[in-house]
C-alpha cells in the first residue's frame, strides 16, 4: 500500500505544530491514493511522542532514537531519513517548511536523488495520474507555479506553515509504530553545538488569533508603539512590513510576507501597509483582513473584508479608547 | 591559508518583475540582472576572511552568456579566479540538476587545491528554495551549515571554525571541521563600497568558461531538464480574492466604523 510520511519535526521533546498541519493533508492525499499515512520521528528520548503522532492522524509511526539524533544537525537527520526511506519506498514525504525542514530536505533529496519542491501552499492528487500536484510561489510571489515529479519516489516536498489545518486529535488512536535502528556516529555529524541562545520572548506570530500589522505608513518607532498598546489590548502579536522592518522600527521576527512569515489569525489588522504581493503571500489567507489605509488604490484594499480609508491613526486611538471601555464594563 | 569557493547565482531584480497577465509569463525585458543579495554577503564574507587569514577566492557560476557580468562583479570583491558555466545542455536545471553540475565542477577545481570552505547564499531570490547548498553539500560529503549570521573564528592549525546559526527559536554556536559548506544570512557581512581601482579590475577580467564537453566530465542524463525529476507544469498568476466593503471616513462616522469592529472582534470570540 502506498505510503504518505510526514516528517515529524521536534525539538527538545516538542513537536512543531507544522507536522501536524502536514498530518491534516496527508491524510487527505493518502484517501485519493488509497494509502496510508506514516509519521517519522527522530530525536533521542522522543518515544512519547509516537502515541501523539498517532492522535493526529497517523496509522503508522518510524521511529529512529540515537545519541546522535539529541540535536538537530543535518547529516545524522539527512542519513536517518534518507535510509528510512530507501527501506520502505514511501510514495510522498512531506516536511514542513521551516528553517529545519528547509535544511534538511535539499539533502534528504540529493541522497535519494529524487526531486524536491520547496515551499509548497497547495498539494493535491490529479486524477489521471495519480501524480502529486504541488504548487508554490516563486519570483517573489509574483507568480505560482505548479510542479509535478512524474517519475522518481519519493515525491517531496516542503510545505509553508499555517496553509493547511490542524485536524482533531483522536483519543485512544490506534497504530503500528515501528522502530529503527540505524548507523550514525559523531563523526559523521562533523558539527558540535557549544551553546544555544535562546530568543528573549520568541515571537509566536504564526499562531496568533489576531495580528495588528504597521507599514511604512505609519510613519516611525514611537508610532508603533501605539499599535503595541492595541496590541496588547487584543492579545494580540505585532506583525509589520518589510518596509518598516528596514526602517529599523520593528525588529525582523515580525516581518509579514514572503521573506518574513506567514500568518492566518482570525483578524489582521493591517495599518498604512500598501499590501504589495509579497506582503500579502504571507497573510492573505487570514480568516478577516481589516485595512486601513489613505489611499483608496492601495492594493490592500483589494484582499480586505473591511477596509477604511482614512488616517491609521485616528482608526488606532479611536479602537484603542473603545477596548478600554469595553475592558471597564 | 585558506582556499574559498564561493557560488554565486545571477537573478532578475524581483523588485521589478512584471508579468504579463495574458500568459502568466515575466516580462524579461528591462528588467536588470544582479547578483543574488544573499550571494554578496557570502563573497564580501569571503573578502574579509582572505584579509583576514589569507588565501585564495575562487567563484563559479551556472548561467547564460551574460552570467559573465556577475562574475566580472565578483573579481571586484576580490575574486582571483572566476569559471562560467555556460551550456544549452545545463539549461532548465532544477536543483537537483543544479547542485550535481556545481558538485562536480567543485569536485575538478580540488584536483588541484582543495578548498576548506565553501559559501553559499541563503536562498537565491527568483527561485528562492535553498535548496541548492544542503545539495552540493551532501554531493561533496561534507557537513553543511545553513543560516550562518556570525564566523566567530577560525583556527587554521586545528582546522576548525566557530559559527553562529540562525534557527526558529534562538542562535546556536557551532563547532566544526574544515571543510564545510555554509550558507550565508544577511547579517553576516556588510557589503563593502567598492573603490574605482577594483572595479577597474573587474572591466578588465573575463571568466574561464567550463561547457558541458569539458574540461570537467558530466554523466548526460544529469544535467540540465534531462537530469530534473522536478518539471513545471504550470504557471499562473495569484488569484485575488473578493473585495470587501470599504468604508471611508469622510463618509462614515468613526464611531460606526469602529462599532463594525468590535462587532467582528466578538463574532470572532476574541473580545
Ligand atoms: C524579494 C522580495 C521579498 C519581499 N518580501 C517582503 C515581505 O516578506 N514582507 C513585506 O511586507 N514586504 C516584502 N517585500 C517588499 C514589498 O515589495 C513592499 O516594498 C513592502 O511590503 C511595502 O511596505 P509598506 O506597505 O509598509 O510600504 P509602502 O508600500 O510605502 O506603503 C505605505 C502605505 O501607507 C499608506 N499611508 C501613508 N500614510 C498613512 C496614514 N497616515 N494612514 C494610513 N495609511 C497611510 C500609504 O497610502 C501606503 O499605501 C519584498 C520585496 C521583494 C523584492
Ligand atoms: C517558477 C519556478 C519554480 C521552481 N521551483 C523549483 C522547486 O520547487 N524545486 C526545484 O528543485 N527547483 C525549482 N526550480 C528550479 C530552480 O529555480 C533552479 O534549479 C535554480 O537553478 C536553483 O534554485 P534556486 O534559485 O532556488 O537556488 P537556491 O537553492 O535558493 O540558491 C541557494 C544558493 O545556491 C547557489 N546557487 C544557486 N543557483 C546557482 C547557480 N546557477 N550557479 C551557482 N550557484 C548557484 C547560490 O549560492 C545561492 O545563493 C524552479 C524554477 C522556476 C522558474
Amino acid at each position: 500500500m502506498k505510503e504518505v510520511w510526514v516528517f515529524i519535526e521536534q525539538e527538545e521533546n516538542k513537536i512543531h505544530p507544522v507536522s501536524f498541519e502536514l498530518l491534516g493533508i496527508a491524510n487527505t492525499l493518502a484517501e485519493d491514493l488509497s494509502g496510508r499515512i506514516a509519521g517519522v520521528i527522530l530525536g533521542s528520548e522522543v518515544d512519547n511522542l509516537a502515541p501523539e503522532v498517532l492522535a493526529y492522524g497517523a496509522h503508522k509511526v518510524y521511529l529512529v532514537e540515537h545519541d546522535c539524533l539529541k540535536y538537530y544537525r543535518h547529516r545524522p537527520y539527512a542519513k536517518a531519513l534518507s535510509d528510512l526511506a530507501k527501506k520502505y519506498h514511501p510514495e510522498i514525504l512531506l516536511l514542513g517548511a521551516t528553517p529545519l525542514g528547509r535544511d534538511l530536505a535539499g539533502g534528504v533529496a540529493t541522497l535519494l536523488e529524487t526531486g524536491l519542491t520547496a515551499d509548497v501552499t497547495e498539494l493535491s492528487i490529479e486524477k489521471e495520474t495519480g501524480y502529486l500536484l504541488m504548487t508554490r510561489p516563486a519570483y517573489g510571489g509574483n507568480i505560482m507555479a505548479t510542479i509535478v515529479c512524474p517519475h522518481h519516489r519519493p515525491q517531496m516536498a516542503t510545505v509553508r506553515p499555517r496553509i493547511f489545518s490542524v485536524p482533531e486529535r483522536k483519543e485512544n488512536p490506534k497504530g503500528e509504530i515501528i522502530k529503527e535502528k540505524i548507523d550514525l556516529s559523531e563523526d559523521l555529524a562533523g558539527i558540535e553545538r557549544l551553546n544555544f541562545i535562546p530568543k528573549e520572548k520568541t515571537v509566536n506570530l504564526e499562531y496568533a488569533d489576531v495580528v495588528v500589522a504597521g507599514g511604512k505608513g505609519i510613519g516611525g518607532k514611537r508610532e508603533f508603539e501605539k499599535l503595541k498598546e492595541l496590541a496588547e489590548l487584543l492579545s494580540a502579536e505585532l506583525g509589520a512590513s518589510r518596509l518598516a522592518v528596514e526602517s529599523g522600527w520593528i525588529s525582523y521576527e515580525h516581518q509579514v510576507g514572503q521573506t518574513g512569515k506567514t500568518v492566518r489569525p482570525k483578524v489582521y489588522l493591517a495599518f498604512g501597509i500598501s499590501g504589495a504581493i509579497q506582503h500579502r503571500a504571507g497573510m492573505q489567507n487570514s480568516d478577516f483582513i481589516i485595512a486601513v489605509n489613505t489611499d483608496k488604490g492601495a492594493p490592500i484594499f483589494k484582499i480586505a473584508d473591511m477596509g477604511i480609508l482614512g488616517d491609521w491613526k485616528v482608526v488606532a486611538e479611536a479602537l484603542i479608547s473603545a477596548l478600554k471601555k469595553e475592558k471597564d464594563k | 591559508m585558506l582556499n574559498l569557493l564561493v557560488s554565486i547565482k545571477q537573478v532578475p531584480d524581483t523588485t521589478n518583475i512584471r508579468i504579463n497577465p495574458e500568459t502568466g509569463t515575466l516580462i524579461r525585458e528591462g528588467v536588470p540582472s544582479i547578483i543574488n543579495p544573499y550571494d554578496l554577503i557570502a563573497l564580501s564574507t569571503a573578502c574579509k576572511l582572505k584579509q583576514k587569514y589569507g588565501g585564495k577566492i575562487v567563484v563559479i557560476t551556472m548561467g547564460p552568456p551574460q552570467a559573465r557580468l556577475a562574475l566580472k562583479e565578483a573579481v571586484e570583491f576580490g575574486a582571483d579566479r572566476i569559471i562560467l558555466l555556460s551550456d544549452r545542455k545545463f539549461a532548465g536545471a532544477d536543483t537537483l540538476a543544479t547542485s550535481y553540475t556545481l558538485a562536480e565542477t567543485i569536485k575538478f577545481l580540488e584536483k588541484e587545491t582543495p578548498f576548506d570552505l565553501y559559501l553559499f547564499g541563503k536562498q537565491a531570490i527568483d527561485g528562492d528554495t535553498a535548496q541548492v547548498g544542503p545539495g552540493v553539500a551532501t554531493r561533496l560529503g561534507i557537513p553543511v551549515v545553513t543560516y550562518v549570521n556570525k564566523i566567530e573564528s577560525i583556527d587554521l592549525k586545528e582546522k576548525t571554525i566557530i559559527l553562529h546559526r540562525k534557527t526558529e527559536r534562538g542562535i546556536e554556536i557551532l563547532r566544526a571541521k574544515l571543510p564545510i559548506l555554509i550558507t550565508c544570512e544577511k547579517e553576516l557581512s556588510h557589503v563593502p563600497f567598492v573603490p574605482f581601482s577594483e572595479i577597474l579590475k573587474g572591466i578588465q577580467s573575463e571568466p574561464e568558461v567550463f561547457t558541458a564537453e569539458g574540461p570537467v566530465f558530466f554523466e548526460r542524463d544529469k544535467l540540465g531538464l534531462k537530469g530534473s525529476p522536478t518539471q513545471v507544469k504550470k504557471v499562473f498568476t495569484p488569484e485575488l480574492k473578493k473585495q470587501g466593503s470599504l468604508y471611508d471616513l469622510k463618509e462614515h462616522s468613526l464611531n460606526d466604523v469602529i462599532g463594525k469592529i468590535l462587532e467582528i472582534l466578538r463574532a470572532k470570540g476574541l473580545l
